[in-house]
């Protein structure tokens, strides 16, 4: 797909940004996180909402400014997921990992960059559960929620 | 009053207030530029997608190069922050088994549930989503019955 010159660039800048954040918050540490998880430190309510609030913002903001995004086109729309029973489902699931790992995506991530190897077995863990509900729900013909891609 | 609020913020909240914002902008970076509002999660299977023809990850090979740039420029923007404040390499005491155990549930709930902590937590909540709260809550109570239900059982860290 052709795409515009400032897409690469972009998305390395918000990455750099949004794995850099994840390291000052020490939400990269597994340990913070189950010591949210205990009551023990709740700082991580600071991340959540303050994360949920910037971007917030900026969703409010942006498709009163502009019709569209500069780079692809595409129109500001607010990310909204239809909600049935996976939601809760698959919410449920990963309470069960994030509450005995201490770790989510972007935070293992992140977890790899600030030089926690070990994080390795939680990554190897994700992918693995996300191969294998894949091959499940690609095998019931029944399961037709396949979205639109993000381009 | 004070005294029992610091109790619950040991560390204080300049970390994670600061930390939360630059999560929020590098969220926002891409969006104002794009329109997309990444996920962490989906990474995961746009990634497989290179190496398995299952029908369920065919529908992220569109996006699948540029999420692998993003998740590198989150692990190098995190070694960033690791080099200029944290003195080096840190390692978790968490156990490998509770890491990888746990991790194979992260796998199978962020996809079936539509999002995660980022995708859910910071875009969902951003945009309101009536969805992404429910999940949000969903995952964050169960999390909590689970770490502490591991906690009991002796199991630390």
């Amino acid at each position: 797909m052709k795409r515009h010159p400032l897409f690469a660039p972009l998305v390395v800048i918000g990455g750099l940004i949004f794995g850099f954040g994840l390291g000052y918050s020490h939400m990269a540490r597994p340990e913070v996180v189950i010591d949210f998880l205990l009551f023990e430190d709740l700082g991580l309510l600071f991340v959540m909402f303050g994360g949920s609030i910037v971007a917030g913002l900026g969703f409010w903001l942006l498709p009163k400014l502009r019709d569209g995004a500069p780079l692809t086109g595409r129109p500001y729309e607010r990310r909204l997921k239809s909600f049935d029973r996976n939601v809760l489902v698959g919410g449920v699931i990963f309470g069960v990992g994030w509450g005995l790992a201490g770790i989510c995506p972007g935070a293992a991530y992140a977890s790899l960059g600030v030089g926690n190897w070990p994080i390795l077995y939680a990554v190897a863990g994700m992918f693995l559960g996300a191969y294998a509900q894949g091959v499940w729900r690609s095998q019931r013909s029944t399961d037709t929620d396949a979205v639109p891609s993000d381009d | 009053m004070l005294e029992g609020l610091a109790g619950l913020f040991p560390n204080g909240v300049e970390r994670y207030a600061v930390g939360g914002l630059l999560v929020g902008l590098g969220t926002l970076v891409v969006y104002a530029g794009t329109g997309i509002a990444a996920g962490a999660s989906t990474f995961l299977e746009s990634t497989l997608s290179y190496v398995s023809d299952a029908s369920r990850f065919q529908q992220y090979r569109p996006s699948r190069d540029w999420r692998v740039l993003f998740t590198v420029s989150i692990v190098a923007g995190a070694a960033v922050y690791a080099v200029l404040f944290q003195g080096g390499a840190w390692t978790t005491a968490v156990e490998p088994w509770r890491l990888f155990v746990g991790g194979v549930f992260v796998g199978v709930g962020t996809r079936v549930g539509k999002g995660c902590t980022s995708g859910h937590g910071i875009c969902g909540v951003g945009s309101v989503s009536r969805t992404s709260l429910v999940g949000v809550a969903t995952f964050v109570l169960v999390a909590i019955l689970t770490a502490n239900a591991v906690a009991a059982l002796g199991v630390s860290p």
